[in-house]
Parts: structure tokens; C-alpha cells; sequence
């Protein structure tokens, strides 16, 4: 049996895990990343390679101890070099002695018959054709099911009366879904998560709202970005990602297979800003901060890998276009620091400034108000 | 009388301020942190103590700066505050119509953006320390010359040198190859703060809009040679309040004045005699391997951190998260 495991990312692997046994293999769960993820990325990474290829290396040379033959990562078209990273993180990991296979699951519209060459080597049992219309029913149930328990986190948090509630709910509501074993339960789940998150005691309070945009990993994979979210939702703020599991799964691999573009909404609103692709997610970062701006959110923040080209570039048109549409804007990088005072420091500084604002804002239509009704 | 204490614990300093009712400065201390936050926390309230002429009756505390937390927990804070919100707090006391702040310390530097009293931007730099004032203090160390002259030095110049600016090893290297060309010293320092300035503004000031009232604080502030850089990029002048060294810790302590606290969680100026110590440890709870601080007065842990699921952040007996 091929012991198969792949890189981590947010609550992706339950899922994953759940594909790849049905598939008929044996799944080595990578571990969430850790110090010692980091410290072996870099180590064997070139110096300049960016904080997710890092972490994604250091993550293959633990599973690979843990004995792992397969590895299973997305490729990617386009200038981002994470496209190319799988071909070089084999380079690496094979001159330093591990001996297993790489399989790069490329975009389907484009390589077709390379992708199901790849999955064809990742199913190792027979399966009926209904097999596979339930595997894929449960899969994407538990995906949206794991997207859904986070929205809510991100919601209910500013509001929670006792600190540390919704985030305890959180992780039992993944723990529940990671167990499930039929549709039917996780059917039961999903009304018992919204039960959960019912029950949590909430303030009357109004929180200011903050919309996250950048590069992929660090925007899913709360160890990488210093759980930014959850800082957030205790500073009394509502968090929105521009990316979740479930979408970016539908405009990535389902749209492209039919060659529609995904996230065409985003890229039309990034247009007069960003008219060519520069790879990765800068051109969304740019579409989805317009999207938050006319949604009323108070302040946007871009996370980014240290020399990130696509996020460079981002950057430097995010802040007009913030400025145009009366949003604040902070961009943090991110590296292997594990120091969280420095983010921390800025992000209350930033809320403070947006509640601040929202004060002022107040009080002077307040006083508008009161001179109209005086002439 | 009513008496507000602030402290800032910085990565290069510690300070402690005492500010009255009316927000004026009683006290300013200003002492090098050394990489022992909570030693200098200490000596700076012993010191204050000492100078305990009118038997300060501290009605509230705050702290700030990256050190906030041990601070608070030491003294026992009624408000721990970032150090942006802090600085900016100061600046509009200091000059009520400032628009633009700029801050230079011991390792960040940053840049606050007001409109009619209200903080509408900033930035601080993120991935590189060159410019700040550890780096100054190291050129200066370097060239043998005592930081407090550094900046009338390079006054004297008539002839700056260009020093690349982007990063510190390159100004470092570039330094080194012009005098060892023969270059004069005053020349040499002048284009340091001049490579310095420039990186600032393309940097943490990047886009921003830069209006007057400028206020200039932070330990760099009193480096003449820095001021006399930034009016020449900025082309108008920049004013560096008096207690330019100690604003953040005046920050804290306005802050803690406006928080109209009842009970102040202040512990006294004993707590300078106290028995305060640090260790850590590595959890094995989880694969986040979180490492985490105890902090213990006489030997009882009072307070813990470090944890991302808080299951370390009870401690015994007092109940308090």
C-alpha cells in the first residue's frame, strides 16, 4: 500500500485524509507546523525561498521520517515560483537520500492527462461508480462543513461575552467533523455546530470589520500568520478571508477544467488597478480588497511572505486603492519570526485606530445632524 | 495630589514617567533596558522611590512599549498599550495640531499620521532594523565617537559622503570603504544620518503624506545631526519635544489617566525590592510545541504566557487569567 501524505494546510487535511484512505491508501498525517518544521525548511531550503516553501519542505522531511513514499502536492501555472516548487522541494529531498515518489496534481484545464495520470497512481483499490459519487458527496460536505465552523468562528468571536468560548467551540465543531463517518452524520453535525455557536453568550456590540487578503498559505495556515484571525476576533473585530477551502477548490480545479477562469468577479474588480496576472494571488488580493471596500468593511490587512513578487506587487497598489475607497490598510510580512509582540503590536495599534475613526465618524454626523435640524 | 505613572519597556531603553492631574512630567527616567526588562523595571522604580519627594500617590498606571506585559504584571497595571497608540497620545499633548509623528527607537521605527486629532494611518517598519538607533549607537561605537557628540559631528560637515541606505550592512560596508578612501569623519556621519533619513521616508514612510506640525521622538530624536537630515528631506521644519527620549511612557500614563480607573491594580514602589525571575519551558501538549514563560515574584509564578490554548494561562491560587 502507498503510504501517501501531502503538505498541511488549515483543517485541509481531514478531508485530504479522508480522500486518500477511500482512494485505497495509507495516509501518513502530516503535523501541524511546528518549531522543528521550520527549523529543518530552513535549513535544506535555499535562503531565499519564501516562509511557505519553508515550512511545506520541513514538512515532507518529517513525514518522510514517519515514513511516508508519496507525496502529493498542486502544482500551478503562472510566474509565482510556488508553481515550481514541488519539481525543486523533489530535487532537494532526493539529494538528500529520501527515496519516494512525487505526484504534482496540475490544473486540469490545462494538463488534463498529466492530472489523471497523477490521480491514477493515487487510487489503489477497486471502486464502483457509486463509490465515487459518495466519496466525493462526503469529501465536499466535510469541506464545507470545516469553511462553515470557521465563518461562524469569525463571527461569534468579537461578540463572545467570556474570552476562549467560540475558539473551544471551533475545535470541537473540527473535532466532530474529523470524526464523522456517513453523510448522515455529518448532516447531525452541521446542526449541532450551529447549535454550539447558538449557545455561545454574546455581547450587543457593533465590531469594526476587517477583511484579510494576500498569499495563500499564509493566509490559510493559522501557524503561519500567528493565528491573525483569532488575534482579531479577541481585539472585538469581525474577520473575513478572501479564501476559503471550499471556493478556492471550486475556481481552481472545477472552473478551470471547463476553462472559466475562477474568481471571475474578482479579477473584473481588480481591473482598472491590475490588468495583466502576475502569478500567485496578487491580482485577487487587489479584486477582493475592492470587493470588502464596497461591503462597508472599516480596514483591510495583507498578509505576505517575505519576497513574495506577486504580494510586492499588490502592495504597492493596495494603499490607493484603500485610499480611494476610505479604507485603512496594513501590510505585514512574514517570516520564520516566532516573536508575536511585533504583530500583535501592530494590529492593536490598527484597531485602535479604525475604532478611532469610526468614533469620530460618529460624533461628527452626530453634529451634522444636529446643525441640520437647527437651520 | 493625583499621580499617574507610565512605563515604556523598549528593546534599547526602559523609562518611567509621573505625570500630575494636568498631564505635566513630574519624573522622567530614562535607563538602558540591557536585555533585562524586568531588572530595569526594578532599578527605575527603585530610582523613582528614591526621588520620592512628595509621596506620590499613584492613582493608576499604564505600560507599553514591546515589554508591556512583564511591565504590567511587575507593577501591577490598570492599562497595557501598544506603543503606536501610546506615541501618538504623547505627540497631541505635547503639540495639539502635530499631523505626522515620527519615532525612531532602539530597534523599530515608525511613522503615525494624524488629522484633526485623530490617528489615520501609520507604519512601522517590519523586516529590517537598519536606521534605528541600535544601529547608530554601533556606528558610533565603531567610530569612536560618544553618541551625545554624534549628532553635533556631523553638524560640522560641510561635504557629506553618500553612504548607501538600504540596509545596514550595506551602509556599514559603505562607510567603511570611504574612510579607509580618507574621507573626513563629520562627512562620513552626516551622509550616515542623511542614508538614513532617505531609507526612512522610502520605507516606514512609503506613500504616506507627510504635513506639518512634524514631531520627531524616540531615543534618535536627540541626535541633531537625524533632525537636521529630516528638515533637509522634508523641507520644513520638525519640532522634538522636550521629553522627546520618555513619549511613549508619557503615552502610557495619559492613558492611564483617561481610564479613570477606581481601584488602581498598582502594586507600590516595593515591588522594586521584590524577587522577580523568569524561566521557560517547552510544552508537549500539542505538536505547536508553544514555549512557555513563568514569570515569579518571590518564587510564586504570577503570571504565564506563551501558550496558544491558554491551558497554561491559570495560575495557581490566584484564579486570574
Amino acid at each position: 500500500m502507498r503510504k501517501v501524505s501531502f503538505p498541511y494546510m488549515g483543517t485541509s487535511y481531514i478531508p485530504i485524509k479522508r480522500l486518500l484512505t477511500a482512494l485505497g491508501n495509507e495516509v501518513i498525517l502530516p503535523p501541524k507546523p511546528n518549531t522543528e518544521t521550520i527549523t529543518l525548511g530552513c535549513k535544506f531550503a535555499p535562503e531565499f525561498a519564501c516562509y511557505p516553501f519553508k515550512i511545506v519542505l520541513g514538512t515532507y522531511v518529517q513525514v518522510l521520517e514517519a515514513g511516508a513514499d508519496t507525496l502529493v502536492s498542486t502544482g500551478g501555472v503562472g510566474p509565482c515560483r510556488a508553481g515550481l516548487y514541488t519539481t525543486l522541494q523533489e530535487k532537494i529531498l532526493k539529494s538528500l537520500g529520501y527515496k519516494f515518489e512525487m505526484i504534482t496534481l496540475e490544473p486540469p484545464g490545462r494538463h488534463f492527462a498529466d492530472l489523471m495520470c497523477s490521480i491514477k497512481k493515487l487510487i489503489n483499490t477497486r471502486l464502483s461508480f457509486r463509490d465515487y459519487i459518495n466519496i466525493g458527496r462526503f469529501v465536499w460536505k466535510e469541506l464545507t462543513l470545516l469553511d462553515k465552523a470557521e465563518r461562524l468562528s469569525h463571527k461569534i468571536r468579537p461578540l463572545e461575552a467570556k474570552k476562549g468560548e467560540t475558539t473551544e467551540v471551533y475545535r470541537k465543531c473540527v473535532a466532530m467533523v474529523a470524526k464523522a463517518e456517513s453523510y448522515k452524520e455529518l448532516a447531525e453535525i452541521e446542526r449541532e455546530m450551529e447549535r454550539l455557536y447558538d449557545s455561545i453568550e454574546k455581547k450587543d456590540f457593533d465590531p469594526v470589520k476587517i477583511g484579510i487578503v494576500g498569499e495563500i498559505y499564509v493566509l490559510m495556515e493559522p501557524s503561519a500568520n500567528m493565528e491573525i484571525e483569532e488575534t482579531l476576533g479577541n481585539l472585538g473585530v469581525y474577520v473575513e478571508r478572501s479564501m476559503f477551502l471550499s471556493g478556492y477548490t471550486v475556481s481552481n480545479a472545477v472552473m478551470d477544467l471547463f476553462h472559466i477562469a475562477g474568481e471571475r468577479d474578482i479579477k473584473k474588480l481588480a481591473y482598472p488597478y491590475f490588468k495583466e496576472m502576475c502569478g500567485g494571488h496578487g491580482r485577487e488580493s487587489v479584486g477582493n480588497a475592492v470587493h470588502f471596500a464596497r461591503r462597508g468593511f472599516d480596514g483591510l490587512i495583507q498578509l505576505s511572505p517575505f519576497t513574495c513578487i506577486p504580494e510586492i506587487v499588490a502592495k504597492s497598489i493596495l494603499p490607493k486603492v484603500c485610499e480611494e475607497r476610505g479604507m485603512a490598510f496594513l501590510s505585514l510580512t512574514l517570516d520564520e519570526q516566532t516573536g508575536r509582540e511585533g504583530v500583535r503590536t501592530r494590529l492593536e495599534a490598527f484597531v485602535d485606530m479604525l475604532f478611532a475613526k469610526r468614533k469620530k465618524m460618529r460624533l461628527s454626523s452626530t453634529k451634522s445632524n444636529f446643525v441640520k435640524e437647527m437651520s | 495630589m493625583a499621580y499617574y505613572l507610565g512605563i515604556d519597556v523598549g528593546s534599547v531603553s526602559t523609562n518611567l514617567v509621573i505625570i500630575d492631574e494636568e498631564g505635566n512630567v513630574e519624573e522622567a527616567i530614562y535607563i538602558r533596558t540591557q536585555g533585562q526588562p524586568i531588572k530595569a523595571v526594578q532599578e527605575g522604580m527603585k530610582m523613582l522611590s528614591f526621588r520620592n519627594r512628595k509621596k506620590w500617590d499613584i492613582k493608576a498606571a499604564g505600560t507599553t512599549g514591546s515589554g508591556r506585559q512583564l511591565a504590567a504584571v511587575i507593577v501591577g497595571a490598570d492599562v497595557v498599550k501598544n506603543e503606536i497608540t501610546a506615541h501618538a497620545v504623547a505627540a497631541q499633548k505635547e503639540v495639539p495640531d502635530v499631523q505626522t509623528v515620527l519615532e525612531i527607537g532602539g530597534q523599530d521605527s515608525k511613522i503615525i499620521i494624524l488629522r484633526d486629532g485623530v490617528v489615520t494611518d501609520f507604519a512601522m517598519n517590519t523586516v529590517c532594523a537598519a536606521g534605528t538607533g541600535s544601529f547608530l549607537d554601533q556606528q558610533a561605537n565603531r567610530l569612536g565617537i560618544p553618541i551625545e557628540e554624534f549628532g553635533d559631528r556631523a553638524l560640522k560637515s560641510r561635504n557629506p559622503v553618500r553612504i548607501a541606505g538600504r540596509c545596514a550592512v550595506f551602509a556599514e560596508s559603505d562607510m567603511i570603504h570611504k574612510q579607509q578612501l580618507g574621507y573626513k569623519t563629520e562627512d562620513i556621519i552626516r551622509g550616515l544620518c542623511q542614508a538614513l533619513v532617505r531609507n526612512y521616508l522610502n520605507n516606514v514612510g512609503k506613500g504616506k503624506e507627510i504635513r506639518p506640525k512634524v514631531v520627531f521622538q524616540g531615543g534618535v530624536a536627540a541626535n541633531s545631526g537625524m533632525k537636521a537630515a529630516f528638515e533637509e528631506a522634508l523641507g520644513m521644519p520638525v519640532y522634538v519635544p522636550r521629553y522627546h527620549n520618555v513619549m511613549g511612557a508619557i503615552g502610557a500614563a495619559l492613558l492611564a489617566r483617561e481610564a479613570q480607573v477606581e481601584n488602581t491594580a498598582f502594586k507600590g514602589f516595593g515591588v522594586s525590592d521584590m524577587d522577580f525571575s523568569a524561566d521557560s519551558f517547552e510544552c508537549h501538549g500539542c505538536p505547536n510545541r508553544c514555549e512557555v514563560v513563568n514569570i515569579k515574584m518571590e518564587g510564586k509564578v504570577i503570571a504565564r504566557w506563551g501558550d496558544r490554548c491558554n491551558r497554561w494561562k491559570t495560575v495557581e491560587g490566584t484564579g486570574a487569567a
